[in-house]
């Protein structure tokens, strides 16, 4: 009991953030946490030691949030596995240079706002690896065994969702030309 | 190599994973071709800056509601 509270404070951001990228909803993704612990605590002993804790832990948490996705949005197809065609990111456009330490330009507050919002107009298969990827910094097959994909997918989502944040964020973050503001 | 090849290669080129002499074979072209720079500095930055800002806060008085919950459940067995 006292090992299962201490892997709640432990992982329990990390599981709000995903279910959060997921779901967009604060509540959802509030339920999420609880309800992962709780499904994570009911099936300790079906644990295998063969993965980490914490993968399993998120791979319950990716298809609590996915399902709450599903109820919100009757009739649409959530899934994320399905494979969104882009012409975008492929072969950057923008190709202006940024400033130095362009996020200095906004306040905390303005900065965070601007993340969200990219992040949010991308595909889910895309943030969610994205996310799992290079925020919570697990590995390739770490994050496909998680999302029940292939590594080849996991790498080919990877590439177009670093460069589709990019390519948005060069909005924001690239250098002014004189005049300009 | 062709600014195609080099973007295809990005991710292994950012992530540090690639044999020696293919990441030859990039630099080579990044000293030729500031597009390509330019794609992997604000890559690297994007990948950065996402890293270093906390989007989704989890209040500490949500928190503490959400460990009172979760472990007054596993207490009566879930
Ligand atoms: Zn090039």
């Amino acid at each position: 009991m006292q090992a299962f509270e201490t892997l709640v404070r432990k992982y329990d951001r990390q599981i709000f953030r995903i279910a959060q990228h997921i779901t967009q909803n604060r509540e959802d993704a509030q339920d999420v946490v609880q309800d992962a612990f709780l499904k994570a605590y009911e099936k300790l002993d079906q644990f295998q030691g063969n993965s980490k804790f914490y993968t399993w832990l998120v791979r319950i948490a990716v298809n609590e949030s996915l399902m709450r996705l599903r109820k919100r949005r009757t009739g649409k197809m959530v899934s994320i596995d399905e494979d969104v065609e882009t012409e975008e990111g492929s072969v950057p456009r923008d190709l202006a240079d940024w400033s130095p330490n362009p996020e200095q330009n906004y306040t905390q507050t303005e900065l965070a706002e601007i993340l969200r919002k990219t992040i949010q107009g991308l595909p889910l298969g895309f943030r969610v690896v994205f996310q799992l990827r290079d925020v919570e910094g697990m590995s390739t097959e770490e994050t496909a065994e998680t999302l029940g994909l292939s590594v080849p997918a996991v790498k080919s989502r990877l590439l177009r969702a670093r460069l589709q944040l990019r390519e948005r964020l060069s909005r924001y973050f690239r250098r002014k030309k004189a005049g300009e503001r | 190599m062709t600014c195609t090849e080099f973007i295809a290669k990005l991710d292994e080129l950012i992530d540090g994973s690639l044999a020696s002499e293919v990441r030859t074979h990039m630099e080579e072209h990044l000293r030729g071709c500031d597009h390509c720079e330019v794609t992997l500095n604000t890559t690297r930055k994007t990948i950065e800056i996402y890293r270093s800002n906390e989007l989704y806060e989890l209040p500490t008085s949500v928190r503490d509601r959400l460990h009172a919950a979760i472990m007054a459940r596993c207490k009566k067995g879930c």
